[in-house]
């Protein structure tokens, strides 16, 4: 074995990547070689450092991270978040008083006709929908900072025309569209960002009376909805809601 | 419980055990840890895509793969097509640091020394030395997840070595200018 070779062979043979044979040829040469075995020496002087520093060396991740992780997967699966650790302190029997508890109250209210019916099942599924565009490869069909690409794109895919908008100028700009189903409608979803935010505005015809502007919150994003031009509207985000309100409002002007 | 949570709590018991080692590589490919934490999630989000189509075996290997390959998309997107300097792989004559007894780099260089050396070499070297010497991946295993032959595994490695080296012994000698 030469000097070339043996050079070459030291990054493995330190690694235990050599086979055998070639590691007792290596080894013979070093116990000739002067200077293949200093440059042996100062190769395995840095493994060391690097092996002895290995704990200080790995970045942990922080804590939450494992629980926001596990949310954000329960989100994308679309299923309801985990159940709370809530209930173990309490003991099976509280947990059973509480549920039948809720469940009284529930009765009552529904017979005071508090509940927004409907509306929070689409909500449900707009967020869902929102949640699942973020997935890789699944935000847009139509890739497009153009409105005048994006809206002639849904002709044929659609039978009504949604309202595209170019807010560019206003620090929301598109990124595309896509076709969505909610509440039994085919339905646009013009995707538009800030920073790093994606905002899901879903449009479908609607033959309700036009609404004022609705706010709730699903699993922490935030959906505004109204109705306006014979068009439902619901606009998706993890955005703050003063910055998805002002969205919202942009678009109310254009579209009107 | 419903197929979809099945699948899920199947995915998280795979999953969840390399956290730290994703975590870890992104952490080292990124530069710093909301970008690490962004890209941990948006690898796990694939996996979990691609979960369907996972046959098993070296589940460690297939997400760090997921892991590395959604960091370099997002610097490409970050910085732009031209920032990828293309690795010098010829090994130079006369470029190998000296090799004096002297310098001892386990007796010198302490763990902010060895992170600033790190931080110092083009991601590709960096991300070789964290899968070899942080992650004890094998040879074989890092060519799976970089993407390389094996052969670029070891010429690459080796320089990533010997730069990392040529760093340590210019900063220690910064640190103890009089020798040790």
């Amino acid at each position: 074995m030469d000097c070339e070779r043996a050079l070459a062979l030291l990054p493995a043979y330190l690694d235990g990547e050599l086979d055998l044979v070639t590691a007792l040829e290596l080894e013979a040469h070093l116990g000739t070689c002067d200077a293949c075995a200093r440059e042996y020496a100062a190769q395995r002087d840095l493994q060391g450092l690097l092996a002895g520093q290995r704990a200080e060396l790995v970045a942990a991740p922080p804590p939450a991270l494992e629980q926001r992780l596990r949310a954000r997967l329960r989100q994308s699966a679309g299923l309801r978040p985990a159940p709370q650790p809530f209930f173990r302190p309490w003991g099976a029997a509280a947990a059973v008083l509480l549920v039948v508890a809720l469940f009284a109250l529930g009765v009552f209210l529904l017979s005071r006709g508090a509940y927004p019916g409907q509306e929070s099942v689409v909500a449900q599924e707009v967020e869902v929908a929102h949640v699942r565009s973020l997935l890789p490869g699944h935000l847009t069909d139509v890739v497009s900072s153009d409105q005048h690409t994006v809206k002639p794109w849904f002709d044929g895919k659609l039978d009504f025309s949604p309202p595209v908008l170019d807010l560019s100028a206003q620090g929301f700009p598109l990124a595309g569209g896509r076709l969505e189903y909610i509440d039994g409608h085919p339905a646009a979803a013009l995707v538009y960002l800030r920073n790093k935010h994606v905002i899901n505005l879903l449009v479908w015809p609607s033959t309700a009376s036009p609404g004022p502007l609705q706010l709730s919150s699903v699993n922490g994003y935030h959906l505004f909805q109204w109705r306006q031009g014979a068009m439902e509207f619901w606009a998706a985000s993890d955005l703050e809601t003063a910055e998805l309100r002002a969205f919202v409002e942009l678009i109310q002007q254009g579209a009107k | 419980m419903s197929k979809e949570s099945q699948d899920l709590q199947r995915f998280e018991n795979m999953v969840l055990p390399h956290l730290t080692s994703c975590y870890n590589l992104a952490h080292w490919i990124m530069g710093n840890p909301q970008d690490a934490e962004d890209m941990v999630q948006e690898a796990a989000l694939r996996a979990y895509q691609y979960f369907a189509g996972f046959q098993g075996g070296n589940t460690r290997a297939w997400l760090l793969t997921i892991v590395r390959n959604t960091c370099y998309t997002a610097l490409r997107q970050q910085r732009g097509q031209g920032v990828f300097v293309e690795l010098d792989e010829e090994l130079a004559e006369g470029e190998r640091p000296s090799s004096s007894p002297e310098l001892s780099l386990q007796q010198r260089a302490d763990h902010r020394m060895v992170r600033r050396a790190l931080e110092n070499l083009p991601t590709e070297y960096r991300e070789l030395i964290v899968l070899r010497e942080l992650e004890g991946l094998s040879y074989k295993e890092i060519a799976g997840v970089a993407g390389i032959p094996l052969g670029t595994v070891m010429s690459r490695l080796a320089r990533a070595r010997q730069q990392l080296r040529a760093c340590l012994v210019h900063l220690s000698a910064e640190e103890y200018p009089h020798g040790l």
